[in-house]
């Protein structure tokens, strides 16, 4: 019964999102923006729908606005935003690696620091300024006192950086679980996973042991971590036989072109695996749901705009395009 | 003590209460979605309140049971009932105490569905209305029952 409650809890928040979704950008819409005669055009398409705000045209500034506003109107609509961390606890831990670096720094450097985290980037920088963890939330005080010791013992910022970002993966993956909706769990294996894929195949091309392997490399849930590993060492051609056989099966193509077309086809993915989530009244599905759609559209808007800066053949940037979830 | 007036309107209180508590959760269910949508798109309100409205008909069912077994077991009218008679009332009113709370929470869940696809497509309204309307006919025939059993108890008892 407790169950039901939470759940028809979502259903004021979901009946908006209903109607805020007509206002993601459809692939026509998007299409339109690559096929804008220049990036000012383009940049006025979008501000024509809404996007940024009135003072700047600047790519950065309009796509921090978007998220900024993704962010305020979940906290708007949603009972309890920390249903959401999944999507949110990686800014913290890129707020906790840019402290640890400040820290030994001579100069201070406030702009390093992203938004939209869990907890707040200025109490990240305190903790570790002060090296009291206390206020940090548990899942995050132990690794920040770990890799601080190691990092001023060893300076070795490449190591402290791997601890962290396992930590973060572990996070994401019991946030996941958590968050009590099977959706948001799925989603955080897959995020979990194509994070771990990553990892091996960079180790495996930079020649690292199985020492560094463990060490990077964070529990998912949907495929072996020993197998990936054992996999990964014996080379590249390994690793696929190994992927084939999982969620993955179909990246192994992906993988083999470039970083960058394996992250755009587990973007779609798992766009691919929310589409169920249109046909939800209720629970934090749908929401999650809207947050990834908007995300990858604000990383796809980055993306054409930044290839039309740089003079990108539109073929180019069409290629690099994500599926849209409306 | 008579035993059969207080099992008549025991039923005639779970018909009207029971049916009445599921048209509570289920309009109050949809009444979140449809603020949800008047709060994206206040010129909705309409539509929307329609499709809030449909799972409230239960209650006006449940009340009706009741009403008509109260008008016969001597509360508004009617004669004091027998043990037995008492009894055939109580069971009379089960099928709508039963079948009115039950649809009444589901049609109230439809009823929000169908409110995300109005907000989504505001053309669709009339084909959106249906879906909840599909739920709505197990109260009516749960009514139907319940008011067959009441009229058909047989005087003689």
């Amino acid at each position: 019964m407790t169950n039901t409650y939470v759940d028809k809890s979502y259903a004021y928040a979901v009946a908006r999102l209903r109607h805020a979704e007509l206002k993601l950008l459809d692939s026509a819409a998007l299409e339109q923006l690559i096929s804008a005669r220049s990036t000012e055009d383009a940049v006025k398409l979008l501000k024509d729908r809404g996007w940024g705000s009135d003072e700047s045209d600047d790519l950065d500034e309009i796509c921090s606005k978007e998220t900024k506003k993704l962010w305020e109107y979940v906290d708007e609509i949603v009972p309890d935003i920390n249903v959401f961390n999944v999507f949110r606890l990686q800014n913290d831990f890129n707020n906790l690696k840019a402290a640890l670096k400040e820290s030994v720094m001579t100069y201070d450097y406030p702009g390093i620091y992203a938004e939209n985290g869990t907890v707040p980037a200025e109490m990240i920088r305190d903790a570790v300024k002060s090296r009291n963890y206390k206020n940090l939330p548990v899942y995050m005080s132990e690794i920040a006192e770990k890799a601080h010791e190691i990092f001023l013992r060893t300076g070795d910022g490449q190591l402290c950086d791997i601890m962290v970002d396992k930590a973060c993966l572990d996070a994401i993956r019991n946030a996941g679980a958590e968050s009590g909706d099977s959706f948001i769990a799925e989603y955080a294996e897959l995020k979990v996973a194509a994070a771990d894929i990553n990892i091996a195949i960079r180790s495996c091309i930079t020649r690292k042991d199985r020492d560094f392997m463990t060490m990077a490399i964070a529990d998912s849930g949907i495929m072996s971590t020993e197998g990936l590993i054992t996999a990964t060492i014996s080379g590249i051609d390994a690793a696929g036989a190994f992927l084939a056989s999982t969620d993955f099966a179909g990246a192994v193509q992906e993988l083999k072109k470039s970083p960058a077309a394996f992250e755009r086809w587990c973007d779609n993915l798992i766009t691919d695996r929310m589409q169920s989530m249109h046909y939800e009244a209720f629970g934090p599905g749908p929401i999650a749901a809207y947050i990834i759609a908007r995300e990858n559209e604000i990383k796809s808007v980055r993306i054409i705009l930044s290839g039309k800066q740089n003079g990108f053949p539109d073929s180019k940037i069409r290629e690099r395009m994500r599926d849209t979830y409306v | 003590m008579e035993l059969g007036l207080f099992l008549a309107v025991l039923g005639a209180g779970l018909a009207a209460g029971f049916a009445g508590a599921g048209s509570a959760i289920g309009v109050g269910i949809a009444g979140r979605s449809a603020a949800g949508v008047v709060t994206q798109e206040p010129s909705m309100f309409s539509k929307v309140l329609i499709l809030q409205l449909l799972p409230g008909t239960q209650g006006i069912y449940g009340l009706l049971i009741g009403f008509i077994v109260l008008s016969q077991v001597g509360i508004l009218g009617g004669e004091i009932p027998s043990l037995s008679k008492g009894l055939i009332y109580f069971a009379a009113c089960m099928p709508m105490a039963i079948g009115g709370f039950l649809s009444g929470i589901s049609q109230g869940q439809c009823s929000s569905s169908a409110i995300g696809l109005v907000a989504k497509r505001p053309d669709q309204f009339g084909k959106a209305m249906i879906f909840p309307a599909m739920v709505e006919t197990y109260a009516i025939l749960a009514l139907l029952i319940s008011i067959l059993s009441i009229f058909g108890i047989p005087a003689s008892l």
